[in-house]
């Protein structure tokens, strides 16, 4: 029993990822449509889009190569292991130690250098275009990223994800002015790569604003299936990371079997909470500019620069 | 409350005030750099209120409350109407971009943290490690009055400075004497109206704030 | 059994100039001489690469003393670990590259002196060996000229374009001027080594041996490293690279940028860890300096490349600031006795020389297949050539990922120990430089932002969406050979990712050796699996896992979605009821660099013109052509370069005065100096 408990709890855990990010995001379209006044189609609509396009016939542009074909793969794959390194229920994933933060963002970015490719691939403007912008976004926001990790790796003295969260739930309640410029440029950060309003509109079709949707223009059936999924999987992702960096408490510690019902409603109280967070914020602000991006992304390395700085300053 | 909380909560509104102060170089609304200005105003107050009570000086409390009611409602609102009078573009107008000034302005904090370094070591204070934030506060009042183009926005960057100053002084030695920081709390007031003056001139002269109408007056070669 | 790793090494220099002298005999039969040389060359880098692994994995060192040269300064030669491993590095991408060779010079038979390139390719290959296992100035000096000379040739081989010969005298101008502040650097050392008066200096092992004040080793350092650093295409010393590259041959431009530079990096770690010793942090903050600056602009410079061949050029400048930002970094740890953090960074660096060499080599084994293909190296006029090239495709998609320091390829191992070692940066001493590596670490990220970038352009501008240029002819797949040397190479960049520990374990003598610290044992607490750079708590990193991992869910993802019944229909691309899609309509490199140009152009010099042509009385919206100029110039060269061969000239000419052609006036300056030399003797 003892033995099986980590691969259970690991098992648990990718299911909470795969079920649990569409029904995320069916939370967050549902209170956008309340706060603007609309009638909301129920937090479980995301389901019903996704296995409506899982059964749903392929067409496929005439020269797509492979490469259109295996991204979607390679896009589910390398975010659904991501997802099982992240210390959402439990600290203590038995593969936690397989990846610290560094490599998670690499996962991470596998998966956009196979989207920007299979934008590439048909060789429509569109496509072109959203690679372009998305490329230039994450360069963009890498240096902004690892700065953000430099902070919190400052406080906790290690990359590896479950020593952080441990470092964060097990120290001595001090205010840290580092950590809070770290998760304020986390926050930003994570607008930006999970392509939430100001940088990029999720709903729209829009060619002047699109990004991420310009590049899965083409995209049918149940390859735009897995696309979406993972991209409904990218923001749970990104939650739950902000979540086990900066407010670990309550994510089950070790191989106590009877904390995982309170770390399963501490996560849903979270992350609910998040998604309230991300609707106030797309309602109360437009989509920017595609190069006010510059210094959207420029406020977040310098919160994180900030934060570097007043932990050798003031800490 | 004891010295370690309260040198916690100080070094929190030291970065809060750092904060501000790059959101100054950041912002692009004119009013939104009234709004930032008061906050920072807010944070030295609360601090200077803060490390009046740990030393026990109590006229400390005193430069608070002259801060809180100068520097986040007296000057704010005198400089929002003197913009609402006189009609100013609500934009914030740069000379350099806002990336690089916000480069220059981190390569200034690490420049002032070296620069304190020395006196860090000497001093005993719990209020020593903020020093090298009041001297970028500093640093960065004075990097904001360089790369803005309008009038507004030097007034602001000098009261910016004139925060980074008071700051300084409390962090480094427990304030000034009472007499002195009435004296410059009166100055910052005459100082403000003086400005506003002083921009009605420049307008009616020039029909703009642009300082750049202020190269026109040297000698024709 | 100890294999001594010298015998090998110095057999397969032998065999190289062995193969080289036989050129002759095969006057008039080239095909037979392209197999027989290149095999003979596959034959002898695998058996330098012997050498190279023995002398690492056994950690001996071995000396020979050749009589040859002027007497009594014969050459000594001498392989320990680090000669040992870059000994490695160069044969094995040699050994591949070899193999390449044998399909890809087959095509220029016919149209150029194929021998040339043979012998030329050869005396490379013995010139880069020998300057690894030379341990003696002069010998170094004369390896290292042969290897220059070599190169040279190599550039120049295609020389009908003035261009080229313009790249290849600039490139040999600027190899020899590093090359003359080596022999200074040299000079001073062996000059505190036996005195100026002997000539026993000139032994690496003297040396080695001499006590150096302090500013005179700083004085030999910036020597050295100025020296080195202008043949390994260090920012601002790159300005022959972007050119010299590009013209060679590809399977030679894959040698020069896959492991010539790296032969620039040895040097500077020999004389820097090895010979001098490090005195002082600054000499490390310099190189980090320096480092972080290539890294930067040379990927900034490379995105805005249309050629292919230049734009893996400008990444090898991107690619050598990384190591030398590894170097720095080691020489700052190692300047405060830090030694394990020392040896994780130069683990860090040693492994990027590796990596580098594989997928920068695949890189331009790639280039040169799609050039040999399509004989256009402008990336305007490619497109789509997936659907032609089944093979080279996914193989130079395997370099992208790879130099993109992607999982679970080997780029991605040494950019995660590069950020570890700057993570540790904070117990550094100094509170200055607490503050300032960590912004070099987010410049780092930045640049590895910025190469994913650039090759998610140099990937899907040439190999994906339509063809851009105007016709396609005989686009063909690659030749057998060619095909094996990129698969080779693209198994090593997948190997040396996924099973790194391994590899750690071998090159971890090289630090120990060279600063005293060794980070194998905190390394394999959990075996080979895990890779644990300082200890399990800090950060810990499974590249087989991590494989295993996306393999696993890749492939059930694709068993239970794929298997499924479900039609798939081709169809033509929704154009929005518009006219047709045209191939013109695709984003192309300078597109696709666009976003970039407006956020870093300021760092270039550019010219942008863009204006509709046609008659706008017909229809002032929709013009008949838009014509867009775009220019851009290289700072470095006109800011830099410019100033100084503008002055040369001018004091060329003004010394140019001084010939009149008439025979009296020169009688008279013979007359005037032999006055002054006889008032002064």
């Amino acid at each position: 029993m003892m033995k099986a408990y980590p691969l259970l709890i690991e098992g648990l855990q990718v299911i909470i990822v795969l079920l649990g990010a569409p029904l995320m995001v069916g939370w967050v379209r549902m209170l956008k449509c309340w706060l603007q006044g609309r009638q909301s189609a129920g937090p479980f609509q995301p389901y019903r889009d996704i296995s409506k396009l899982l059964i749903k016939d392929i067409v496929l542009a005439e020269n797509a190569s492979w490469i259109f074909r295996f991204a979607p793969y390679a896009v589910f794959g390398a975010t659904l292991m991501a997802g099982s390194i992240i210390p959402i229920i439990s600290v203590d994933l038995p593969l936690t130690a397989t990846a610290d933060i560094i490599a998670l963002v690499a996962l991470f970015a596998i998966a956009r250098f196979f989207t920007a490719l299979a934008g590439m691939d048909i060789g429509t403007a569109f496509g072109g275009m959203g690679s372009s912008r998305e490329m230039m976004v994450a360069s963009l926001a890498e240096p902004a990223m690892l700065m953000s990790v430099f902070t919190v790796s400052l406080v906790s003295h290690s990359t590896s994800l479950s020593h952080m969260a441990h470092t964060v739930m097990e120290g001595t309640l001090m205010l840290r002015p580092s950590l809070a410029f770290a998760l304020m440029a986390f926050v930003l950060i994570a607008i930006a790569e999970t392509g939430r309003i100001p940088v990029d509109n999720p709903a729209t079709h829009l060619e002047l604003t699109m990004i991420h949707e310009a590049m899965v223009l083409e995209y049918s059936g149940r390859h735009l299936a897995l696309i979406e999924w993972a991209g409904m999987m990218k923001l749970f992702l990104f939650s739950s990371l902000g979540i086990a960096l900066f407010f670990p408490w309550g994510i089950a510690v070790a191989d106590e079997a009877m904390m995982l019902p309170v770390a399963l409603i501490a996560l849903v109280a979270k992350l609910a909470l998040v998604g309230l967070l991300i609707v106030l914020i797309e309602t109360r602000l437009a989509k920017m500019r595609i190069f006010r991006v510059t210094e959207f992304l420029g406020s977040a390395f310098l919160l994180a620069t900030l934060g570097m700085l007043s932990y050798f300053m003031l800490e | 409350m004891n010295v370690n909380i309260a040198a916690q909560i100080n070094s929190v509104l030291a970065a809060l005030i750092l904060l501000t102060a790059f959101g100054l170089l950041v912002q692009r609304r004119i009013y939104g750099l009234l709004h930032i200005f008061a906050w920072q105003g807010l944070f030295l107050s609360i601090s200077t209120a803060i490390v009046g009570y740990t030393a026990g000086l109590h006229h400390l409390y005193i430069s608070a409350i002259l801060t809180l009611t100068l520097k986040v409602f007296a000057l704010p609102y005198i400089l929002y109407v003197l913009i609402h009078r006189l009609k100013i573009h609500k934009e914030v107008e740069d000379m350099v971009n806002i990336p690089t000034t916000m480069l220059i302005g981190i390569a200034l904090v690490i420049f002032s943290y070296h620069l304190t370094a020395p006196i860090r070591e000497l001093s005993t204070l719990v209020t020593r490690s903020t020093l090298a934030v009041a001297l970028a506060t500093v640093m960065l009042g004075l990097l904001m009055m360089i790369t803005r183009k309008k009038a507004v926005t030097q007034i602001i960057g000098f009261l910016a400075l004139e925060n980074g100053l008071f700051f300084a002084a409390t962090s480094a030695t427990y304030g000034m004497p009472l007499v002195v920081e009435l004296g410059v709390a009166l100055d910052i007031l005459i100082a403000a109206f003086i400005f506003g003056i002083f921009f009605f001139q420049i307008r009616t002269t020039f029909d703009s704030l642009d300082l750049k109408e202020m190269e026109k007056l040297k000698e024709e070669d | 059994m100890t294999l001594l790793p010298l015998g090998p090494v110095f057999l397969s220099i032998l065999l190289f100039l062995f193969t080289a002298a036989i050129t002759p005999l095969f006057a008039g039969r080239p095909h037979a001489l392209v197999r027989v040389s290149f095999l003979l060359s596959a034959a002898a880098s695998l058996m330098a690469l012997a050498g190279g692994f023995f002398a690492v994995s056994n950690g001996a060192v071995d000396t020979m003393t050749l009589p040859i040269g002027l007497p009594d300064l014969p050459f000594y030669l001498r392989v320990d670990v680090l000669s040992g491993f870059f000994v490695t590095v160069v044969s094995l991408l040699g050994l591949f590259v070899s193999i390449y060779s044998i399909g890809y010079v087959k095509g220029f038979i016919g149209q150029r002196p194929v021998s040339t390139l043979v012998v030329f390719y050869c005396l490379f290959m013995a010139g880069m060996l020998m300057v690894l296992i030379s341990d003696d100035a002069y010998s170094f000096m004369v390896s290292w000229e042969l290897m220059a000379a070599s190169s040279y040739f190599l550039v120049v081989f295609e020389d009908e374009h003035a261009s080229n010969r313009r790249a290849a005298f600039i490139y040999l101008l600027i190899a020899h001027i590093g090359a003359v502040l080596i022999l200074l650097s040299f000079g001073v050392i062996a000059g505190f080594a036996s005195g100026f008066e002997s000539f026993n200096g000139y032994t690496f092992s003297a040396m080695r041996s001499s006590t150096i004040t302090p500013a005179w080793a700083s004085v030999a350092f910036l020597l050295a490293f100025f020296g080195f650093a202008a043949k390994a295409g260090m920012m601002p010393l790159h300005v022959w690279l972007p050119e010299a590259h590009p013209v060679a041959p590809s399977n030679v431009s894959a040698l020069m940028s896959g492991v010539m530079l790296k032969t620039a990096i040895y040097g500077i770690m020999r004389v820097t860890f090895d010979i001098l010793h490090i005195s002082s942090w600054w000499w490390g903050g310099l190189v980090l300096v320096l480092g972080l600056v290539s890294a930067v602009m040379g990927i900034l410079s490379a995105l805005m490349q249309v050629d292919l061949k230049r734009l893996l050029a400008y990444s090898s400048v991107e690619n050598i600031g990384i190591i030398l930002v590894c170097l720095g970094l080691a020489m700052i740890f190692a300047s405060f006795n830090m030694s394990v953090l020392a040896a994780l960074a130069l683990v860090a660096g040693l492994y990027h020389v590796l990596n580098h060499a594989m997928f920068k080599g695949l890189l331009f084994m790639g280039a040169g297949a799609v050039l040999h293909s399509t004989h256009e190296r402008n990336m305007e006029n490619m497109g789509g050539l997936i659907h032609r090239m089944k093979w080279t495709a996914p193989m130079f998609l395997v370099g992208c990922l790879s130099i993109a320091a992607l999982p679970p390829f080997n780029g991605f191992i040494s950019e995660w120990l590069i950020f570890q070692t700057f993570l540790l940066s904070p117990v550094l001493p100094s509170p200055v430089l607490n503050l300032l590596i960590p912004l070099g670490a987010a410049l780092l990220a930045l640049t590895a932002a910025l190469a994913a970038r650039c090759f998610v352009k140099a990937y899907g501008v040439v190999f994906l969406g339509h063809w851009r240029g105007a016709h396609q002819h005989g686009v063909h797949e690659a030749g057998l050979s060619m095909r094996a040397g990129m698969l080779l190479a693209a198994v090593s960049c997948l190997l040396l990712g996924v099973l790194p520990s391994f590899v750690i374990r071998w090159l971890d003598v090289i630090p120990q050796t060279l600063v005293g610290g060794t980070i194998s044992l905190s390394a394999h607490e959990f075996g080979w699996l895990w890779l644990t750079p300082v200890s399990a708590g800090r950060a810990s990193y499974s590249a087989p896992i991590v494989f295993l991992g996306i393999l696993l869910v890749v492939a059930v993802v694709y068993m239970i979605f794929h298997a499924r019944k479900t039609s798939i229909r081709r169809a033509p691309v929704w154009d929005c009821g518009f006219g047709k899609l045209t191939n013109r309509m695709q984003y192309n490199s300078t597109s696709f660099a666009m976003p970039l140009r407006r956020i870093f152009g300021f760092l270039f010099g550019i010219k942008e013109v863009a204006r509709a042509a046609g008659d706008p009385a017909l229809s002032p919206m929709f013009m008949d052509r838009y014509i867009y100029h775009l220019k851009m110039r290289d700072r470095i060269w006109y800011g830099l370069y410019k100033p100084v061969s503008d002055a040369s000239f001018w004091f060329a000419r003004r010394v140019g005065r001084l010939q009149h052609g008439r025979i009296q006036i020169y009688l008279l300056y013979s007359f005037l100096t032999l006055i002054v030399l006889l008032v002064f003797a």
